[in-house]
């Protein structure tokens, strides 16, 4: 979006008199572009920045491993809205990078990675640390630049700003060899801005679309709207509510998509999909309209396309146009910003009853709930449903919460009510573990003033554990809830549902994480039953330095519900009733 | 069905590496691919002739704009054009079996560029079907043909028809924009001094 860019500081002062480096240029540049905080690690290839750092006012935080770097300035962005900046050296170094540039790519997440390369002499002589990196992040990067010349860096850099926040936001990797950092340059901020942002030329938001769009929704009688990532990342909250409370319409969230929408409204249905609630599922599989504003129909969002709510018509609002029907054929296609369609769509819109529907729908919850592990007793047992409920209410929902992926992930989206944008962060597309630790360093740097809690497995953690250290090095205040079954419990649930209980290769033994904790200086416990939640979660909201608990859950508790791969939305796996052995039957039924 | 790109894109180092990964990206064969200067300064010309499905043009198309150096893309797989292949092609000919060669290429209107003793070079331009045809008349003597090689397709929509996004690039002073903006910055530091 236009609207998500950094905030450029006064750059009166961005002309030298006398020529800079290319390493004080790059710095220069990114003070310009309202950088603040980069990320990084250093090495040979990339020291000619590092020596010209002290000179600005940016802090650096240094990390343990690069994919933490990628990780902590995407976490940054996420809840900033604000481009994050990594930087590695090259070589081993970039490479590094690469997992958290495609974790940003598939969640169109702007991010500007930094990279030292060898000398332009010797580019492509297998140099020593030398990697082809803008070969090899070419398909997970927006775009990406080499530059091997020192007047080049401040003209590829704001370029770089300008593909990584515009449009569909996403990663953009800058690549500068050793030589264009240690030359100099005349420095004009100004003269290297970027030509004007050429939106998508496929942008289509054409009256009779608008119309055709205005009508569906007037005739609906079963209308679901589908919000995704882009609400938040158009800035369309406000729109999007408006159009729900007007026309009546219930709301059915992405993972990316929660906190878009208040999950305390009326309206709100909750999450879609594989992990969805069953109302919503089934609402999606009963309606007659689907309205789908940012989102792109993902398969952990539709199941098999060929099954997926064959009843509705559809209307897809996207800011891509490379979207429109990839996954699900859809019947009006509104390509444009999401905000601004529905600013140009609402004055269409005219007051609608949806009560029967909403009553329909409203219907269904209770049998569900039934089901639902917050309303069973945990006869002694600590379920990590009942963490995240408690962790919800006793942060009041104020709180950043970044998560991992697996279990733990899905349980947080189910029990954590998120009423605002950006207090979700978390690895939708790409579903890459190890992301929470340093995503959570990026967002607090980003957002000092919010509260931030990491939850994750035992597992992802050990992933990117190291960043532990970086923590207590910046002196960063974040939580820690370690969300510890002894299992890779997401690939352990596939195993008992879909591979015959064969649990090959996912009991882990875990280290002990409360001394792990203390070999960094940093506090924690371990917590095995639900009364010591609480006590737990207080106690770390009120420290004064970083704090960790270690959840100790039950070890093969699975997500409910579960739309197995390849299956229709429908056609979900409910926690069991009655089966014997299950945990959950004692609890139950005792 | 086959698709029919006509991609402009900018003539950098590394933009046609990005243009056939998206088509990997999308396993997606590439049939044939033809790459020169356009008519404006800064700008190649793509001609891109891909196999996929009838939905999949759209697709393609977004995702070719979506790359930074592309700047325009039309998808003229419907549309009326005229479309070439170059073919070189060289034959073993001794100067006994050289009218032959002649009648045939006076037949499909082509050339002979090249003539020694033992071989001569034919040029051929037209379609894929009428090169087509002269090759396999060339291949009936076993041994004859020494070497091809062929163009892809060139293709170019037929009427008053010009790329209305390069039309608007050329509002702006001559030369490419990359080139103002360097002598934007010339003139910068000419100032600063």
């Amino acid at each position: 979006m236009a609207t998500n860019g950094n905030s450029q500081s006064s750059t009166a002062h961005l002309t030298t008199p006398t020529p800079l480096t290319g390493a004080e240029i790059l710095w220069a540049t990114l003070a310009g572009e309202g950088v603040t905080d980069v990320f990084g690690y250093p090495g040979g290839a990339i020291l000619p920045v590092y020596d010209a750092l002290r000179k600005f006012p940016i802090r650096h935080i240094l990390v343990r491993h690069e994919q933490g770097a990628a990780h902590m300035a995407d976490g940054y962005a996420r809840a900033s809205g604000r481009v994050g900046v990594a930087m590695a050296t090259s070589g081993p170094g970039a490479t590094n990078l690469v997992t958290g540039i495609a974790t940003a790519m598939l969640d169109s997440i702007p991010m500007v990675c930094v990279t030292g390369n060898v000398p332009t002499r010797v580019l492509g002589t297998d140099a020593f640390q030398e990697v082809d990196i803008t070969g090899v992040t070419l398909p997970i990067t927006k775009h990406n630049f080499l530059v091997t010349r020192t007047e080049d860096v401040a003209a590829t850099l704001r370029h770089a700003f300008q593909i990584a926040r515009s449009g569909r936001p996403g990663p953009v990797l800058v690549d500068i060899t050793k030589d264009a950092q240690q030359g100099s340059a005349n420095f004009n901020f100004e003269a290297a801005k970027p030509r004007p942002y050429r939106p998508h030329p496929m942008l289509r938001v054409e009256d009779s679309g608008l119309d055709q769009a205005a009508e569906l929704i007037r005739n609906a009688k079963r209308p679901v709207i589908l919000a995704g990532h882009g609400v938040m990342e158009s800035g369309a909250m406000e729109q999007v509510r408006t159009l729900a409370e007007r026309a009546q319409i219930p709301v059915a969230l992405t993972l990316l998509g929660l906190g878009g929408f208040p999950a305390s409204h009326p309206l709100n249905l909750g999450m879609m999909g594989m992990h969805g609630e069953a109302w919503v599922n089934d609402a999606i599989q009963e309606a007659d309209l689907l309205i789908a504003c940012g989102m792109r129909f993902d398969d952990r969002v539709t199941g098999t396309p060929a099954t997926y709510a064959l009843k509705a018509k559809k209307i897809h609002i996207e800011v891509d146009p490379a979207e429109i029907n990839k996954n699900v054929k859809v019947d009006v296609a509104l390509v444009g910003d999401l905000a601004e369609v529905l600013e140009q769509l609402l004055p269409r819109i005219a007051g609608r009853d949806g009560a029967a529907w909403l009553k329909a729908i409203e219907a269904s919850k209770g049998a569900v709930a039934v089901h639902d592990i917050k309303n069973l007793p945990d006869m002694g047992h600590l379920y990590a449903a009942h963490v995240m409920h408690d962790l919800w209410r006793m942060t009041g929902g104020d709180a950043v919460v970044v998560t991992d992926v697996g279990q733990h992930q899905m349980w947080e989206a189910q029990y954590f009510r998120h009423e605002r944008p950006r207090t979700l962060i978390t690895s939708g597309g790409l579903g890459t573990m190890g992301f929470a630790l340093p995503a959570a360093i990026g967002a607090k740097i980003a957002c000092p003033e919010k509260e931030v809690w990491v939850v994750a497995g035992d597992g992802g953690f050990q992933m990117t554990a190291a960043e532990l250290a970086t923590i207590v090095q910046e002196k960063i205040k974040i939580n820690i809830a370690l969300i510890n079954n002894g299992y890779l419990g997401m690939v352990r649930q596939w195993q008992e549902f879909f591979y015959e209980r064969n649990y090959e290769a996912t009991p882990l033994v875990c280290p002990d994480f409360v001394k792990l904790a203390g070999a960094h200086g940093i506090a924690a416990r371990a917590v095995h039953k639900r009364a010591e939640v609480a006590e737990a979660v207080a106690a770390a909201r009120s420290a004064a330095g970083p704090y960790l608990i270690d959840f100790q859950v039950e070890k093969e508790d699975a997500v409910y519900p579960m739309i197995p791969a390849g299956s229709a939305l429908h056609e979900m796996i409910r926690r069991p009733g009655k089966r014997v052995k299950d945990p959950l039957e004692e609890t139950a039924d005792e | 069905m086959l698709h029919t790109f006509v991609v402009y894109v900018e003539d950098k180092p590394g933009v046609l590496t990005r243009v056939a990964s998206l088509f990997r990206r999308l396993n997606i064969n590439i049939n044939s691919l033809t790459v020169g200067r356009s008519e404006r300064a800064g700008l190649s010309r793509i001609t891109l002739v891909c196999e996929a499905s009838a939905e999949a043009g759209h697709r393609i198309r977004a995702s070719l704009f979506k790359l930074e150096n592309v700047v325009d893309v039309d998808d003229i797989s419907q549309a009326p054009a005229v479309t070439r292949e170059l073919a070189l092609i060289k034959v073993a000919a001794s100067p006994q079996t050289r009218a032959q060669i002649f009648d045939l290429v006076e037949v499909f209107r082509a050339r002979i560029v090249d003539l020694t003793s033992e071989s001569l070079m034919i040029e051929m331009t037209g379609v894929e079907s009428k090169i087509e045809g002269l090759i396999e008349v060339l291949r009936e003597d076993e041994g004859r043909i020494l070497e091809i090689c062929r163009s892809g397709k060139m293709t170019m929509r037929r009427g008053h028809h010009v790329s209305s996004v390069v039309k608007a690039m050329t509002v702006t002073p001559a030369g490419s924009a990359d080139e103002s903006a360097e002598a934007r910055e010339k003139n910068v530091a000419g100032e600063a001094d």
